[in-house]
């Protein structure tokens, strides 16, 4: 009866084993591929809402986020581009390919991305006609890995709405506690510019001093994570500056004293 | 006791995969921290060692000797993958949870242990049976650490606040050493400690005897 060791009988079990498992798998992925990116989709625009603190309890985020509009940003020269087709933008195939990216040097990348993109999708909130708040996208490396988040300020361009993180692989208690609501409270309010335009804004060690001049750009640091504040300070740092979205800050200021 | 009946509730305390046998521990090291995401990893553990037992014993007489273990790994990934695939798409935020962990129970040593102890040698309602029970014991092990683990280091229970924390204004400060894996080590040090208390015939032997104190022998010399 046993004669399942010649190699004939072990060649067709191993092949349609592989045809069946490949099969199964292939028919799941397929199949099961709208809900997950539907999945993603829907927890990215939860944090988009969720950073300019206009996610309801109980409110549905597609519906709530037909009141955002995306829109590309050329990183370079601080405007919007209508070129790209935003359902075509993707940020880790921009930022890997050579054309559309620049190498960073050791002294700007402070947020240790090595490459940067030259376009990025940033969304903007209006109410009433009137901008209500602006959401970027943030990144930096934190301490296991690379914490991906939106900052949503107001339209003064300077005072925090909220942080958000969707991806980050930080210590579950530690570093983890970015995703803290207490903790993600505390930036509301938070300026990031000196009136003379530099970024200021950081997590620091230990619990801020309210009394201190400088209160307004700081944010208590988590206790055990020096590294993942740090983390925070630095990806701030890079995005809001010259090599982020420094020059579209300063053309969307210029717009504004146009306007008035 | 009927045999399925044995099959199935041995592993729980008498025969448990983690207590006794001590598998698959990393996982229960690694998964731990809170009751929810427990409570997926044991759902999707007990489901790929059921159905992985399930396969194995409807295929085991045609499977050559050789490549057995090749062929179970095979049928142990591609349910794991399905099960990554499932959460992926219906519990997204425990996915990104658990991340590599669900893929890593390909590794779990209890599911191949079960495969080639237990499947290669019994029918399929049987070993699917024996499957369920050891994911069965895994679970109730790893939802006595989640519990201790999760109540220390957060002051809640699934999620519900019971002790609130200073960070939140309350007056428990959290044990931030029951959120490492490590503490695991110690709970599950103790549950084997407390499980063999209680199943007296679970205490090995010991493999050697310590010699007798140098100072006893002097003592009796004098």
């Amino acid at each position: 009866m046993n004669n399942n060791d010649t190699i004939k009988k072990t060649l067709i079990v191993a092949v349609s084993l592989c045809l069946v498992c490949s099969a199964l798998i292939s028919f799941s992925a397929v199949e099961l591929r709208d809900l997950q990116e539907a999945n993603k989709t829907l927890d990215k625009q939860s944090k988009i809402l969720s950073a300019a603190g206009l996610l309801k309890e109980g409110g549905d985020v597609t519906e709530l986020f037909e009141s955002i509009e995306a829109r590309i940003v050329n990183l370079e020269t601080g405007k919007f581009d209508y070129q790209i087709n935003l359902d075509e933008y993707e940020e880790s195939a921009f930022s890997r390919n050579p054309s559309t990216s620049i190498e960073l040097t050791a002294n700007n990348d402070i947020a240790l991305l090595k490459r940067r993109e030259n376009f990025q999708t940033v969304y903007l909130h209006y109410s009433m006609e009137k901008l209500n708040a602006i959401i970027l996208p943030v990144r930096g490396y934190g301490l296991w890995g690379t914490m991906k988040g939106y900052l949503a300020l107001q339209p003064d361009l300077k005072t925090i709405i909220g942080l958000e993180f969707f991806d980050h692989k930080e210590t579950p208690g530690l570093g983890g506690e970015i995703d803290n609501p207490k903790w993600k409270a505390t930036w509301k309010g938070k300026e990031v510019y000196s009136d003379s335009g530099d970024v200021l804004i950081s997590v620091i060690k230990g619990s801020v001093d309210r009394s201190s001049s400088q209160a307004k750009y700081q944010v208590d640091g988590l206790s055990g994570a020096t590294i993942t504040s740090n983390g925070v300070t630095n990806l701030l740092s890079f995005w809001l500056g010259d090599m982020g979205y420094g020059p579209l800050i300063n053309t969307l200021k210029d717009q504004e004293s146009k306007d008035v | 006791m009927s045999k399925a009946k044995e099959v199935l509730l041995n592993p729980l305390f008498n025969d448990n995969p983690i207590a006794l046998q001590i598998l698959g521990i990393c996982s229960a090291l690694a998964v731990t921290g809170t009751l929810y995401i427990t409570l997926i990893m044991c759902v999707a553990l007990t489901t790929v060692v059921t159905l992985s037992n399930l396969f194995v014993s409807l295929i085991r007489n045609h499977i050559p000797t050789n490549i057995r273990i090749i062929v179970q790994i095979s049928i142990i990934a591609t349910l794991v993958m399905l099960v990554d695939e499932v959460l992926q798409a219906f519990d997204y935020e425990s996915s990104k949870t658990l991340s590599v962990f669900v893929g890593l129970i390909v590794t779990n040593c209890i599911v191949m242990g079960r495969a080639e102890a237990f499947a290669m040698k019994n029918g399929p309602l049987m070993s699917a049976i024996d499957g369920f029970g050891n994911g069965l014991g895994y679970s109730v092990i790893l939802i006595i650490i989640a519990i201790i683990r999760e109540f220390i280091g957060a002051g809640t229970f699934y999620g519900i606040e019971i002790m609130p924390l200073t960070t939140n204004g309350g007056w428990y400060l959290a044990n931030n050493f029951f959120l490492t894996p490590a503490s695991s080590f110690f709970i599950i040090g103790f549950t084997i400690w407390a499980l063999r208390q209680w199943k007296t015939e679970q205490i090995e032997e010991p493999e050697f005897k310590i010699s007798k104190n140098s100072l006893e022998t002097e003592k009796r010399a004098i």
